[in-house]
């Protein structure tokens, strides 16, 4: 396989530059504008999705999105049906799958699995998450549907509402959204599954002017936001059943919570959601998750196409 | 208790009290020939209790390690009874190999020949006086020491 530019991986969306980032949002933008322009533009080309644990969103958006370059795909969708039952090392299983395909898509349980990959690798690496630690194209995947829901990144209100102490989306947005001045965060958590220390001094520390504020309910906040980023308690979060009981319908949102929400708030989840949303706030104009995930294509589209073809000469 | 004064070798001074052990092994002393003495629990003014260790050998140490082991380690250098040389630590940039990640998602915990390696992530806040962290360059756990 050719390199004819330096080998470039996604291990962590910190790994994009604004500029990059601004890149890959414009091409998806065109493939979104002109799919058919995008057809064949990875036409002899294979992508290696190498999933060591289970995933729909992630698996099949790559794997459309290839197909919808032209390009064909192959891999393994669990550890089960790859060498790693057999006892085959992250290393050798990527130096093997870099002689079968231009790029390798790789989601593995164990946080850190995709730099040992991105070390051996002949080819580029695309982090597609590493356990609770990193999860670089949902956030791009993020960033897109505010991009394009909202018309930008910049000055904007974004609520960050359930498990922000655990939840990796939330901490992978966070670091994201601070490079964009103006950014005001509203970290709407129970006490004990609010953001932790370090996310707080992302915020403070963040290279372009934004700030926080912590919360305990949505209702209170609502009017102010304009992005309402939901995510999963999970039950297993808490000490005592009594207390996630007492606290799981407060992170719940339905139409009624959404009654002060300005005109154009988008409401966010990166998905699956069990019961945070209340099914019947899909029929609302705020509703934007199935959108995301749909961007979450194009995206991927986009960052592919730059990895392959250096599309967009940013990456 | 005494313990004979060393004529050539190094003397590691104001351990924190309790850490000797750790250093001991780390800094792999223990694969030494040389008459390695480890002393616990030292009176000390400016520490209350100390460790020291002293190596009747003129060993070449990896400062480095031991900067980032505990960077208040004074290391005395004997030569021919007498102090000859106090060196200074610095907290390393990077750690390979020294320590292990605790962190049980890590992939060091399962991928063969994965040299443990981790980073400083805090250079700019430690010269404000603030504790260094480092960071698994894997997982970016925090390393602890305990």
């Amino acid at each position: 396989m050719a390199q004819a530019r330096t080998l470039r991986h996604l291990i962590d969306s910190r790994d994009l530059s604004v500029r990059e980032i601004a890149s890959l949002l414009r091409t998806a933008d065109a493939i979104l504008a002109h799919p058919k322009e995008y057809a064949a533009a990875c036409a002899g080309q294979k992508i290696a999705t190498l999933f060591y644990e289970p995933s729909t969103r992630t698996r099949l958006s790559f794997e459309a999105a290839m197909l919808e370059l032209g390009g064909a795909v192959l891999g393994f969708s669990s550890q089960d049906s790859s060498s790693a039952a057999k006892g085959e090392s992250v290393a050798d299983t990527i130096r093997i799958v870099s002689g079968y395909a231009d790029a390798i898509v790789l989601r593995h349980p164990k946080e850190g699995a995709p730099v040992v990959a991105a070390k051996y690798a002949a080819v580029p690496v695309i982090n597609a998450g590493d356990g609770g630690h990193n999860h670089p194209t949902q956030t791009l995947t993020d960033l897109m549907t505010i991009h394009r829901e909202l018309g930008g990144l910049e000055g904007l209100t974004v609520g960050l509402c359930g498990d922000l102490k655990f939840g990796r989306t939330v901490h992978s947005l966070v670091s994201a959204m601070t490079r964009y001045p103006g950014t005001r965060f509203v970290l709407i958590a129970p006490q004990e599954l609010q953001a932790p220390e370090y996310v707080l001094d992302m915020i403070r520390q963040a290279p372009a002017e934004c700030s926080f504020t912590l919360r305990r309910s949505m209702e209170e906040v609502m009017p102010s936001l304009d992005v309402l980023y939901m995510t999963r308690v999970q039950k297993e979060r808490f000490f005592n059943e009594a207390d996630y009981v007492r606290l799981r319908d407060s992170f719940v949102l339905d139409p009624r919570k959404l009654r002060g929400a300005k005109t154009g708030m988008i409401v966010m989840h990166p998905l699956p959601r069990v019961n945070e949303i209340d099914p019947k706030v899909d029929e609302s104009p705020y509703a934007r998750y199935f959108e995301q995930a749909n961007y979450g294509k194009y995206i991927r589209m986009a960052l592919l196409l730059a990895l392959l073809k250096g599309e967009g000469g940013a990456l | 208790m005494n313990i004979d004064s060393i004529q050539n070798g190094i003397v590691l001074d104001h351990i924190r009290a309790g850490s000797a052990m750790e250093i001991y092994h780390t800094l792999r002393l223990d694969d030494l020939d040389c008459t390695v003495a480890i002393i616990k629990n030292v009176k000390s003014r400016k520490m209350g209790k100390k460790d020291i260790i002293k190596i009747d050998e003129a060993i070449n140490l990896d400062l480095e390690v031991l900067g980032f082991l505990d960077p208040n380690i004074t290391v005395n250098v004997i030569r021919h009874g007498a102090l000859a040389e106090k060196r200074a630590l610095q907290l390393p940039k990077r750690l390979q190999g020294v320590v292990r990640c605790k962190n049980p998602r890590c992939i060091t915990t399962e991928e063969p020949n994965c040299e443990h390696s981790f980073y400083l992530a805090n250079p700019e806040a430690v010269k404000q006086g603030e504790e260094p962290v480092y960071r698994c360059s894997y997982c970016e756990s925090a390393y602890r020491a305990s």
